[in-house]
């Protein structure tokens, strides 16, 4: 009985270094703020486009679009930013996202001017089907959104189903966003 | 800033009470933060607008979950965190109390003496000064 007494607090101990150690090995990040967004249906926003289209060779961009726009079919949602620069970071991945996984990415410019933005994509390149303005940052509260950029991926009922916080990388986009797409496009 | 004072105060009660998603440990009151500010323009927007304390303070927690509450709420998910630290304090003064208990009653109490002691000590007794 008394042994037991001693061994008690030196097991609670490895448990506890345990736990840390496996959280902490599983790539948590503290700093994500989970979102209380995933699972709920996209929230209604109806929001301009820029003044212009984006000088790239391809099929036209949408200018200015709603949440109603973006249902019956998979749909990659990224807030960006010509001030931001993990933007430009992620720029090159999001290229290629919609053609690697023929999802449409659409782009939310974050309390963004039109100019600005349209600035940006033009000398990094357009990735999205269509381009939308959200100045206030309001329709980004309603999303949740606290830093961007931001992606989400968005279900054929509108439905959000996956939100990436930060920039992404080859390496995160493979792992978390093309098997969601890709399990979501097979659904009805 | 809102031009009612009641107001006002209100919602700078509730501005201490939200935590600035971008700096994580600070108030949407005291961060400097561009989103700390436009989420204190909104709640004074939707306290303007007639919500309640806490229906203003939902209106948020339904976009950024039960993180932004610096204060969580007490769910099944939360326990531990709620009464955890007690139940350890509890369970530390209990065991605490035990040893000194048990401590002070071997002090208190020693052996019993052996009837040899008692022989050696009755005779020390009848011995003349």
């Amino acid at each position: 009985m008394r042994r037991i007494l001693f061994i008690v607090p030196i097991v609670l101990f490895l448990a506890v270094v345990t736990y840390f150690f496996v959280a902490m090995r599983g790539g948590y990040n503290p700093s994500v703020v989970p979102s209380a967004m995933v699972g709920k249906p996209v929230p209604a926003f109806d929001l301009p486009g820029p003044p212009s289209p984006p000088n790239y060779a391809g099929p036209p961009v949408k200018l200015g679009f709603t949440n109603r726009d973006m249902l019956g079919r998979v749909v990659v949602v990224n807030f960006f930013a010509s001030w931001c620069v993990p933007c430009r970071v992620e720029h090159p991945v999001l290229m290629g996202l919609g053609p690697s996984a023929n999802v449409p990415v659409v782009g939310i410019a974050y309390k963004d001017k039109g100019q600005d933005a349209i600035g940006f994509l033009n000398e990094y390149g357009n990735p999205y089907v269509a381009i939308a303005l959200d100045e206030s940052g309001r329709t980004g509260i309603d999303f949740g959104v606290y830093g961007v950029p931001e992606t989400y991926v968005v279900d054929k009922q509108g439905i959000i189903r996956l939100r990436h916080v930060g920039p992404l990388t080859a390496e995160s986009v493979a792992r978390e966003i093309l098997p969601v797409v890709r399990a979501l496009q097979v659904q009805p | 800033m809102l031009k009612a004072p009641a107001l006002e105060a209100r919602a700078r009660a509730i501005s201490k009470e939200l935590r600035c998603l971008v700096c994580q440990n600070e108030s949407i009151d005291e961060s400097n933060a561009d989103l700390a500010h436009d989420l204190r323009v909104l709640l004074r927007q939707r306290l303007m607008a007639g919500d309640t304390d806490q229906q203003a303070i939902d209106f948020i927690v339904k976009r950024y979950g039960d993180f932004v509450l610096l204060k969580p709420p007490v769910e099944p998910a939360t326990y531990f965190l709620w009464f955890g630290p007690p139940a350890v304090l509890i369970v530390g003064a209990v065991g605490a109390l035990l040893f000194v208990r048990r401590r002070n009653r071997v002090r208190a109490e020693p052996a019993p003496l052996s009837a040899q002691e008692r022989q050696r000590i009755d005779v020390l007794l009848r011995e003349p000064n």
